[in-house]
């Protein structure tokens, strides 16, 4: 517990089991990112997975949507502090996606249109954990929010959910994506409150 | 990015007990806090801390601020925008008195950030409140004799509304090489040409650099308005890789 700040009662009226530390609740969608949301249109949409050997599996648009769906409702968690809850998102998970892909690698970089990055160990891709979605709440991804796909993988901060996804490496070694290089936590477990380097 | 970009390297981000040494009224919603922090370690303007607040009874909460001063020692100045319904920055901005603790940690960030070394021109957009890194970096050029070309183009509601206006006035005529531009939404000052309106094309492209310069363009402000600035300058042919950007506040329209 840190120190108290004279006068500060701070708001508890909602009940909030659901809430990790540090973490307030927000009714809205806060959009955060780096740099000018990308236009992704779906025609030229690609999404590949390149293995630790450098084979490749691609899908485009019609084959990724073709693909077994599921529809999840999930907390989300946003290292800026703001949680949102019972969001639902509809995509492929990435056991579908993973099923035939010949990899023993440990480590996942997820890169994005624009050029983003985020790291994460395979484990946390499988098991009903990750999605490719593209659809929020019974509509299309707005480009805002990741749109036409985003990763989506809940228990972890959302700067893991990577926006306008593209495709992921598989990889022997943990190699740092944009925050995480930036001072970042590598694996980012929101219930451990594992925001930067070293939390 | 190199990892070693980010000050402090990657030590661990240890909690600190900062205290509020001066508070200033910038507009009627809007103050600075002038904050101690011993041990300090330094940052980049552009960064931000997170401010940890806890109650007696040991609930806590926090949340991020920006950084509103160029690094100086110990000192730390956060300009905090109330939310009338926060939780945190009516506390911060009405309640928390001189000589008061607080708790913070930072500086955090490493992307949204000004050199002082970098000579490319800089085009700064700021929709109210996200003025706020953005003179940070303003200040900090004006501290460390920078000598990059800065273009300021500020869009606030009123005149009222605009937070650091008196150094804003100062800085621009005795700063060289920064010039400052306003965009007003809804109330003009007397004889400023031509009726409120929201920043358009025709502003980004008569007050920020043009594309051929290859500007650093940092862009801060509400969801709605950062996402259509950043559409207008890779419209009018910025990369986007040299068009950073900060959000803040519920999704855009």
């Amino acid at each position: 517990m840190g120190i108290v700040s004279p006068g500060f009662h701070g708001r508890r009226s909602a009940s909030t089991p659901k809430l990790p530390p540090g973490q307030y609740l927000t009714e809205d969608f806060p959009v955060l990112t780096a740099g000018p949301t990308p236009r992704v249109p779906t025609d030229t949409w690609e999404f590949v997975i390149i293995t630790e050997t450098g084979q490749r599996y691609t899908w485009n648009w019609a084959q990724l949507t073709a693909l077994p769906a599921q529809t999840v409702t999930v907390d989300l968690h946003c290292v800026t502090k703001w949680s949102k809850l019972g969001t639902t998102w509809t995509g492929v998970s990435l056991d579908t996606l993973l099923e035939n892909v010949e990899t023993a690698a440990d480590y996942a970089l997820v890169s994005s249109y624009g050029g983003y990055t985020t790291n994460l160990p395979v484990e946390d891709l499988l098991d009903g954990q990750a999605w490719i979605a593209y659809r929020y709440e019974g509509e299309d991804v707005t480009p805002a929010h990741g749109g036409p796909a985003r990763l989506l993988v809940p228990h972890l901060y959302l700067w893991k959910s990577a926006k306008w996804v593209r495709g992921i490496q598989l990889l022997h070694e943990d190699e740092p994506g944009f925050w995480e290089s930036a001072g970042y936590h590598d694996y980012g477990d929101p219930w451990r409150e594992q925001r930067y380097q070293g939390d | 990015m190199a990892r070693a970009a980010v000050p402090g390297g990657l030590s661990r981000l240890d909690w600190r007990v900062a205290r509020l040494v001066e508070r200033r009224a910038e507009t009627p919603s809007a103050g600075t806090l002038v904050l101690d922090v011993p041990g300090w370690p330094g940052h980049l303007p552009g960064q931000h801390v997170d401010v940890r607040l806890t109650a007696e009874d040991g609930y806590s909460t926090q949340r991020s601020y920006s950084i509103a001063s160029a690094s100086d020692g110990s000192h730390l100045e956060l300009t905090v925008q109330r939310v009338d319904d926060g939780e945190v920055s009516p506390y911060l901005a009405d309640v928390l008195a001189v000589g008061d603790p607080v708790e913070l940690r930072g500086p955090v960030g490493g992307w949204f950030v000004w050199r002082h070394t970098d000579t490319a021109p800089v085009t700064l957009v700021a929709g109210g409140s996200g003025i706020v890194p953005l003179m940070a970096m303003v200040r900090t050029r004006r501290a460390a004799g920078g000598k990059a070309l800065f273009r300021l183009l500020y869009s606030v509601r009123t005149p009222q509304d605009c937070i650091y206006a008196d150094e804003l006035r100062r800085r621009a005529r005795e700063d060289f090489g920064l010039d400052v531009a306003y965009v007003y939404t809804r109330e003009a000052p007397d004889g400023w040409p031509g009726e409120p309106r929201r920043l358009g094309v025709a502003d980004v492209n008569t007050h920020a650099w043009p594309a051929d310069f290859q500007p650093a363009c940092f862009v801060c402000g509400p969801t709605g308005f950062v996402e259509a600035v950043a559409d207008i300058l890779i419209a009018l042919g910025h990369e986007p890789r040299r068009v950073r950007t900060e959000r803040f506040g519920p999704s855009g329209p």
